[in-house]
């Protein structure tokens, strides 16, 4: 292919690219604008400018104290939340890595009833099974601590991690594992040692997925925690929404404070999503 | 790696203190900002009095009647908590609350609407602290004296006002504000039998009025909250009707205002007259049976603590003794407003007025339907919710079917059993079992028990706690329309057609432009792909409850961005368009909720996109490209066959998620136009917590979308079968 071509595809596809960017930032210039605005104006705009910044919503949100005085609590919420958020991902991944295996390379009684019993528990809308659940974490005396949080979280996620870690597994060509297992590992090595390299990338992005779905949730942590030190990000922001109105600006502000850790993780889980892993593995 | 990153998280779990001790006393409450600091002082003074320790806990107000309804019955709830006045019915239904015995001491102390608010069948269940309702607000620099009568409300002004002003904004999208305008026409929401009062000559007369206000451009139609600050914060509305809580933002912006009663209508002789909310305190059963609850109570509700309360939070008391300072207007006003507002109904049937009644206003609002017609209809859908629950049934069929199928059931496994080819398949299952598990029992107790035992509720009807079998009745009710027209708007059927073009739109717009993207970022001759990565992924990392409401804000008639954006391409077209009322039509409203749905979930297809991409070995695309294939054909005949299977997990699952999409839809057209944006889930949701908690017909629409659900991921399998008998024939 001659140089001339090149080019024009690649200026198409930052152009393709940019316009998604511009199209995935434009609301968000609306949060930013209410994060740093002191004034509104009661026009259409087309680009919301603060008429006056400020930061005292930012302040608002980050000072926030308990009626003890308690200071950083905010600062406390967020460790919380990032790590009720990291367990989930970790619990969840490492309940699904197994039994997505298993599903993946063994063949067994009860396999495609698992598989569809899997599929069925993310149809059901959970209108009515709070109260349930409910009962069930005060019976199992989960109730207001976080490790009932955590595993309410893992085990919603697990049903999706396995579906992705499945397929994933099953693109992994078997003669790698089989290979390692003619060199005497047994499975359980062969599947540290080969398989779970190799799935590198879907792992990343199943964990991201648990890390967000809890990262976001706010109805089942409003319900499950008593005390305020326990709150988890989605439930503290909630609270600048009142029955008569809502503090908009903090909220904002809370909501770019929120989002820039998983900016920042994602930025470190996408360099896990490189392609050549599968294919090298096969030449080597 | 992992293990120690296990470990550490294990232990900071660990570390986490214990719960508080049992002498201690628990209060809720979910104030915020003024309010919030007021009780903290209040409860410190009581401390420092020698009173009990206590442990309050601001809960988020769209979390809080769940938690309560969750945890009391536990006897892991507060011993006081703090709500309005109205919700009290549905408490004492439900017996969240006991009576306050002799927590009140004196009866007399509080307003008579007030004690009316709180007192159930004789009996007083709530202590009244604050009283809320809305009133006048004018900017002094605009208006030189309140108007005595509404339509005299022009005369007031100390010039006319520009164009693009409005004289009066007011939330004209909810009933509530819209009730002061109902009682000024000697009408009421709810009539003396818990029936539908906002119908008749006089609800219509106030629809009449509002809708030649909003024509006249008086009044800026279809205005929210956030609008009506907006506009009164920057002079571009001279009068606002608000609640106490408009002050706050005004005074942060420096906004030259004062406050007034309510105008009197020429029209009727009669004053508006807004509905009055009762801020109250409330005993769990549990906490009422103890001396120190009932005494932090008594100190709460004192006049001491009323005197505070006001000084700090700026509400008006609910006590005959506790006066506003004589120079404080604004304490002043609110509560000569109090004294002549209507006690918001505390029956339980209140519940189900506002959904129709809103309908029925923003119908009319929009010009589509005359008043009397529109107050019909929420007349119906008023008496269609309220009907009589169905009969309770029998459990015999329900046992006998479950005993047949349990007998069926293990005939069939005893029958497996003895097959000699059926135990040696077993045996060989054994190693596959001990890798999965652990997953079984996670989600089989986690999951899979609360979901059963959810679904089982449907088989029930009534309020919590007076729950009781009726058999299949729910499932037939919703599937004959309770005897209305099979398609009339609302039924099961029609708005399963909305859910299905919603999904089916849905999955499209995120797979492709996730597939898209993902491609593109994936190549590795993309220069800064690692930013843009993090930029698209935006969407998903903002908290979207905000994000939900900012896109509904750009899709506001006059003043959203959507607008600005048309405005500026007629512009340099040359051309004059019209704005359009995105909530008004359901084919506009339902795009709006599909650009939101689509700018939320197409970072999810893309990173997944990205991840399935990676399993695409190089040297197999170098090969086509040699082999002389085009960019085009690898793509088609390479690259998507090898990551079909890895996307398709998250397609189904997307497909099932976008079916059971709740936020999106409730947040951004809320239903709107009349409920015919609203999706099976919605629905759902709507008999669950707006229509008087009948949470066995939720379950029951819950059921229905599992089994559509369930049988459309069978399709598939369907036709596979069908394709393999046809081979051969």
């Amino acid at each position: 292919m001659s140089r001339e071509p090149r080019r024009i595809e690649s200026v198409a596809s930052h152009a393709v690219v940019i316009a998604a960017v511009a199209f995935a930032l434009y609301p968000l210039l609306w949060v930013i604008a209410l994060a740093f605005g002191g004034e509104v104006s009661a026009e259409a705009e087309l680009l919301p400018v603060p008429r006056a910044p400020t930061l005292d919503h930012l302040r608002e949100v980050a000072l926030n104290t308990t009626p003890d005085g308690e200071t950083w609590l905010f600062g406390r919420q967020l460790l919380n939340t990032l790590v009720v958020s990291s367990a989930t991902a970790i619990v969840g991944v490492a309940i699904a890595i197994p039994a997505a295996y298993a599903f993946a390379r063994f063949r067994f009684v009860g396999k495609d009833f698992g598989l569809r019993a899997l599929l069925a528990t993310q149809m059901f809308p959970a209108v009515a099974s709070a109260v349930p659940l409910y009962l069930l974490l005060d019976a199992l005396e989960l109730l207001n601590s976080r490790s009932g949080l955590v595993l309410c979280y893992a085990t919603t996620a697990v049903p999706f991690a396995i579906f992705q870690l499945r397929a994933a597994f099953e693109a992994i060509p078997v003669d790698l594992e089989e290979a390692a297992m003619v060199d005497g590992a047994t499975r359980g090595q062969a599947f540290i040692k080969v398989v779970l390299p190799a799935a590198r990338p879907a792992i990343a992005v199943t964990a991201l997925f648990a890390f967000m779905s809890a990262y976001n949730e706010f109805i089942l942590a409003a319900t499950l925690l008593g005390r305020e030190q326990m709150f988890t990000m989605p439930v503290v922001l909630q609270r600048y929404v009142g029955e008569y109105g809502a503090n908009w600006s903090a909220f904002a502000a809370g909501a770019l404070i929120v989002s820039t850790p998983v900016m920042a993780l994602f930025y470190l889980v996408q360099r896990h999503l490189v392609a050549g892993l599968t294919a090298g593995a096969v030449k080597g | 790696m992992l293990r120690s990153l296990t470990i550490v998280v294990a232990l900071l779990l660990s570390m986490w203190p214990a719960m508080a001790h049992a002498d201690s006393i628990v209060l809720w409450h979910a104030y915020r900002g003024n309010e919030r600091a007021a009780l903290e002082q209040l409860v410190s003074t009581w401390t420092q009095r020698g009173g009990a320790e206590v442990k309050l806990l601001a809960v988020p107000y769209d979390a809080y009647a769940a938690k309560l309804g969750a945890a009391i019955p536990l006897g892991d709830g507060p011993d006081l908590f703090i709500d309005a006045h109205e919700r009290l019915g549905s408490f004492v239904e439900r017996s969240l609350v006991a009576p306050v015995a002799d927590a009140m001491t004196d009866e007399r102390a509080f307003t008579d609407s007030a004690v009316d608010a709180v007192t159930i069948d004789g009996a007083a269940y709530a202590l009244p602290l604050s009283q809320k309702c809305l009133a006048l607000y004018y900017r002094t620099d605009l208006v030189a004296q309140p108007p005595k009568t509404l339509e005299r409300m022009g005369d007031a002004l100390r010039a006319p006002l520009g164009a693009g002003s409005f004289l009066l904004a007011y939330e004209t999208r909810l009933v509530y504000p819209h009730a002061a305008f109902l009682h000024g026409f000697g009408g009421r929401l709810l009539d003396a039998d818990d029936g539908f009062g906002f119908v008749g000559h006089e609800a219509e007369a106030s629809l009449t009025f509002v809708k030649r206000l909003i024509d006249a451009g008086t009044v800026p139609g279809d205005a929210d909250g956030a609008l009506v600050t907006r506009l009164f914060a920057s002079g571009k509305a001279a009068f606002a009707i608000n609640g106490p809580w408009l002050a706050a933002e005004l005074d942060a912006r420096s906004v030259p205002y004062r406050v007034a009663v309510l105008p009197m209508l020429d029209e009727t002789g009669r004053a508006l007259a807004p509905l009055l909310t009762v801020e109250s305190l409330m005993m769990s059963p549990d906490g009422a049976k103890r001396e120190q609850v009932r005494a932090l109570a008594r100190h709460l509700a004192s006049a001491q603590s009323a005197t505070e309360r006001m000084r700090v939070a700026r509400t008006v008391s609910a006590r005959r003794d506790v006066h506003p300072p004589a120079d404080d207007t604004f304490l002043q006003v609110f509560s000569a407003q109090a004294e002549r507002a209507v006690p918001m109904p505390s029956s339980v049937a209140m519940r189900a007025v506002w959904e129709p009644a809103e309908k029925a206003l923003r119908k009319v609002m929009q010009g589509h339907v005359a008043p009397r017609e529109a107050l019909l209809e929420a007349k119906r859908r008023f008496d269609d919710v309220r009907r009589p629950l169905p009969p309770p049934a029998s459990r015999t069929p329900a046992m006998l079917i479950i005993g047949a199928l349990c007998l069926a059931g293990a005939w069939m496994l005893l029958k497996r059993a003895r097959e000699a080819s059926f135990r040696v398949e077993l045996r060989a299952s054994l190693p596959a079992y001990r890798w999965v598990v652990h997953a079984v029992v996670a989600v089989g107790l986690l999951v899979f028990v609360p979901l059963a035992a959810g679904a089982t509720i449907a088989l029930y009807a009534g309020p919590p706690g007076g729950q009781y079998y009726v058999g299949i009745a729910n499932f037939v009710e919703i599937l004959t329309a309770r005897g209305g027209p099979l398609l009339a708007s609302g039924s099961f059927y029609l708005v399963l057609l909305v859910t299905v073009l919603w999904t089916l739109l849905n999955v499209t717009l995120h797979l492709g432009i996730g597939l898209v993207l993902g491609v593109l970022l994936s190549r590795p001759t993309m220069r800064l792909r690692a930013l843009y990565r993090v930029l698209l992924i935006l969407p998903w990392a903002v908290p979207n409850y905000v994000t939900a409401l900012a896109w509904k804000g750009m899709f506001h008639r006059q003043f959203g961005a959507v607008r600005a954006l048309t405005d500026t391409l007629g512009g340099a077209l040359g051309l004059e368009l019209e704005p359009i009322a995105w909530f008004a039509q359901f084919s506009t409203a339902f795009t709006a909720n599909l650009a939101t749905n689509v700018w939320l979930g197409f970072p999810f297809m893309m990173v997944v996109a990205i991840a399935a991409l990676t399993a695409v070995p190089r040297d197999v695309l170098e090969a086509a490209e040699v082999d002389g294939a085009t960019r085009f054909q690898r793509f088609w005949k390479v690259t998507l066959p090898m990551v079909r299977p890895s996307l398709l997990p998250a397609v189904v699952l997307g497909a099932i998620w976008t079916f059971n999409m709740f936020n999106v839809v409730f947040l951004v057209s809320g239903g709107e136009p009349d409920g015919q944006t609203d999706i099976l889930v919605t629905e759902a949701y709507r008999w669950a917590f707006t229509r008087q908690a009948q949470y066995g017909y939720a379950a029951a629409y819950s059921v229905l979308i599992f089994l559509l659900l369930f049988s459309a991921t069978r399709v598939p399998v369907w036709f596979k079968r069908r394709r393999v008998v046809q081979v051969p024939a």
